[in-house]
């Protein structure tokens, strides 16, 4: 729990990580993900309630050496070199000065910036800025890492880098928890996601789960006639026609079963078919049935 | 066109707070301090010099002398170790000594002899023992008002003496006056020396007045450089506060960058990076007042050499200090642009209050109090106890006692201030 004035930033909010699983945490714009984020780092003091890391309760002022932390911010020294960044992170997060180089080496080449280790890091691209803002939260090799919005800003060939730098960590058994707005590749990249809104969870669990959950399992198939049906000709039950009378959408509880017949009522009804899609529910629509489509903040 | 951007410029200026202030609060703000500092200058609360005399002559015209000094309105003379007329009778050697360590600007010397020789009216070759000033010249206006005071008194303390003389010079170079003469003279001494008003016909007093001479007790011999060591303290300590406030501000933009938070999750906590952070900057700071007075010596001829054992304690006491204070300066804000009006605002008070851009010694005596409130002057008097007072290196130890309970004070109190960067 946790409150800002008139503001509950956290009213109950509790998720668990377990070792080498990447969990998504999403939720709208104020509904707490970076303050669950920092309440784990131990960046705020909690009202009520407690974080546990391996077993041990954390008070706001113990040390968290397993943990790695990677803020929204670009938070490098823009003076330094990529080397150097990692080198003064290294040290300061307790890596050994016999281990350092070893550690800033892997991070150099684990982000892709073996190249560029030796420039200022202002001159880098928005990319390579975010690899090594993640890789200075990672050179002390946690076995946890809580990054807040890793991929805002970036390229979608940045992006997916990063995601195929965070893939190799969990492979390794890190064990990943990450906030983004980009739903289409938490969808795609997360093992589990938890959806946070108004300070609670108000769903948790894989895509599939949280789809069956709060959508269903059914599919809806569109299909698109070559000319507008006649005013005239009757609409088969179970189809929404648009207003243009060209376009057709049905749920389906069974593709196999269904669909076949729907194609042929539509026939029936003198409609001609020239395209079909099946397709299912996505993240964004859980997301969006969970929390509305009320703009926040 | 112009009315749209006009609107932009004026829009974004009301809403600056910063921007604001510093174009209409600041200004006022200063012409309050420096009227408050320098305005009372000018006032009746104008200073009474503090003044120590030295009688080795002891003789009644030594003695009048005295007397006449002590009741002058414009000095508070004293011929004992205290003011109050307590402590021992002042000799040369305690009175010199109280001008090197600042306590009072000169010190006036009847050497004996004074009394039964020439003062007024003698050529060179019978010129008697000369009145000294010893005096502490930074100060350049108290020598010239006691010198100024000091004829005057010598003319109306003993006007017989100097109308004596007079007749003695007239007679050695005119010829003796006639008995009618002589009467007539020896009756209006005895009216001068019953407290009656003797002719004012020295007009030229200034040139033929009472002997005095100037001795400079900082640096006998020395040449010019008080001015430079005095510039040199008053500006370095200036800058170093500048510095250190600014270089206390990369903790805002380490709050901005995120850098700070990761550096506060690490080993080292807020604690350690606040520390960090002070012992860089005091390392700083200590350069740049080396470095400052260096050049004052190689290109203006301050003695760094000569006084580098006192230098280097001073600085090491001073630079940690202001590291301190830019520390406390940089957690009580929030953002850089607060940073820079607030610490040009209380730096340029302090240093005007403690003494960088006009001597203490200047001052009124309520001002040079108020100024021991401030960092500046306990860091300008330590450089000034060593370049200039010439004052051995145990005589620092108010300075050294003073800027390290301040550096501790400037700590713990930035300590505190930057719980905010803690949380979230």
């Amino acid at each position: 729990m946790k409150r800002y004035g008139e503001v509950q930033a956290l009213a109950g909010a509790s998720l668990s990580l377990q070792a080498g699983e990447l969990v998504g945490l999403l939720g709208p714009n104020g509904a707490g993900k970076t303050t669950m984020i920092n309440a784990i780092a131990g960046r705020l003091k909690l009202d009520a309630g407690a974080v546990r890391l391996f077993g041990r309760t954390l008070t706001r002022e113990d040390k968290r050496p397993e943990l790695g932390v990677v803020p929204q911010e670009i938070a490098v020294y823009p003076l330094l070199t990529a080397r150097e960044n990692l080198e003064v992170f290294g040290r300061l997060y307790g890596v050994a000065s016999t281990a350092l180089k070893e550690r800033v080496d892997w991070a150099l080449e684990w982000s892709d910036l073996k190249d560029r280790a030796r420039e200022s890091t202002k001159k880098f691209s928005g990319g390579m800025k975010r690899r090594l803002n993640i890789a200075c939260g990672l050179v002390h090799e946690p076995a946890i890492v809580l990054l807040d919005e890793p991929t805002v800003g970036v390229d979608p060939q940045s992006r997916e880098r990063i995601y195929e730098m965070l893939d190799a960590l969990r492979r390794a058994g890190v064990s990943i928890l990450l906030t983004t707005h980009h739903l289409e590749e938490a969808e795609r990249r997360c093992e589990r996601i938890v959806i946070i809104d108004h300070g609670r969870i108000v769903a948790a669990g894989t895509v599939q789960d949280l789809v069956s959950t709060t959508i269903g399992a059914a599919r809806t198939l569109r299909m698109t006639l070559g000319a507008p049906l006649a005013a005239s000709a009757p609409v088969p039950p179970g189809i929404v026609l648009d207003d243009n009378r060209q376009t057709m959408t049905a749920e389906v509880a069974d593709v196999g079963r269904d669909v076949g017949r729907l194609l042929a009522s539509v026939a029936a009804a003198g409609g001609d078919v020239i395209d079909v899609a099946v397709g299912g529910a996505t993240l964004q629509d859980v997301f969006i049935s969970l929390t509305g489509r009320a703009l926040r903040e | 066109m112009m009315g749209t951007l006009l609107r932009i410029a004026w829009t974004n200026f009301r809403r600056d707070r910063v921007a604001l202030s510093l174009t209409f609060v600041l200004p006022v703000i200063f012409f309050s301090i420096f009227a408050g500092i320098f305005g009372n200058q000018r006032t009746s609360a104008t200073r009474r010099l503090r003044v120590a005399i030295v009688d080795e002559d002891r003789t009644a015209y030594s003695q009048a002398l005295v007397a006449a000094l002590q009741s002058e309105g414009a000095l508070r003379a004293q011929t004992t170790a205290e003011e109050n007329g307590k402590g021992e009778v002042l000799d040369r050697v305690k009175a010199e000594d109280l001008v090197r360590k600042g306590d009072l600007p000169v010190a006036v010397v009847l050497p004996k002899g004074l009394g039964d020789s020439k003062k007024f009216w003698s050529d060179a070759a019978s010129r008697g023992p000369k009145v000294q000033l010893l005096a502490d010249v930074s100060d350049p206006i108290a020598p010239q008002v006691v010198r100024g005071l000091l004829q005057k008194v010598s003319f109306t303390a003993a006007p017989e003496s100097m109308a004596a003389e007079g007749l003695a010079m007239f007679e050695k170079y005119s010829g003796p006056l006639t008995p009618a003469q002589r009467a007539s003279f020896d009756r209006w001494m005895s009216g001068a020396r019953q407290g009656g008003n003797p002719s004012p016909a020295a007009g030229s007093a200034a040139e033929m007045g009472l002997p005095i001479e100037l001795v400079n007790v900082m640096q006998p011999g020395g040449g010019d450089n008080v001015t430079i060591s005095f510039y040199a303290a008053g500006v370095g300590v200036m800058f170093l506060l500048f510095s250190c406030a600014g270089a206390g501000g990369s903790l805002i933009e380490e709050e901005e960058s995120g850098t700070l938070g990761r550096l506060i999750s690490s080993r080292a906590g807020m604690t350690g990076v606040l520390l960090g952070k002070w012992v860089f900057i005091s390392m700083m700071g200590m350069l740049q007042l080396c470095l400052m007075f260096t050049w004052g010596a190689v290109m203006f001829g301050l003695p760094l050499v000569r006084h580098l054992p006192g230098f280097l304690i001073v600085t090491l006491f001073t630079a940690p200090a202001a590291a301190g204070f830019g520390l406390v300066l940089a957690a009580l804000s929030r953002t850089r642009a607060q940073l820079s009006g607030m610490s040009t605002i209380i730096i340029l008070t302090m240093s005007a209050i403690g003494g960088s851009m006009f001597p203490r010694f200047l001052m009124s005596e309520t001002m040079q109090k108020a100024g021991l409130v401030t960092f500046n002057a306990w860091a300008l008097d330590g450089y000034l106890k060593v370049f200039w007072r010439n004052a051995p290196l145990i005589d620092l130890w108010p300075q050294v006692v003073v800027l390290t309970g301040l550096t501790a004070a400037f700590l713990a109190i930035a300590r505190t201030l930057a719980r905010r960067w803690e949380t979230v």
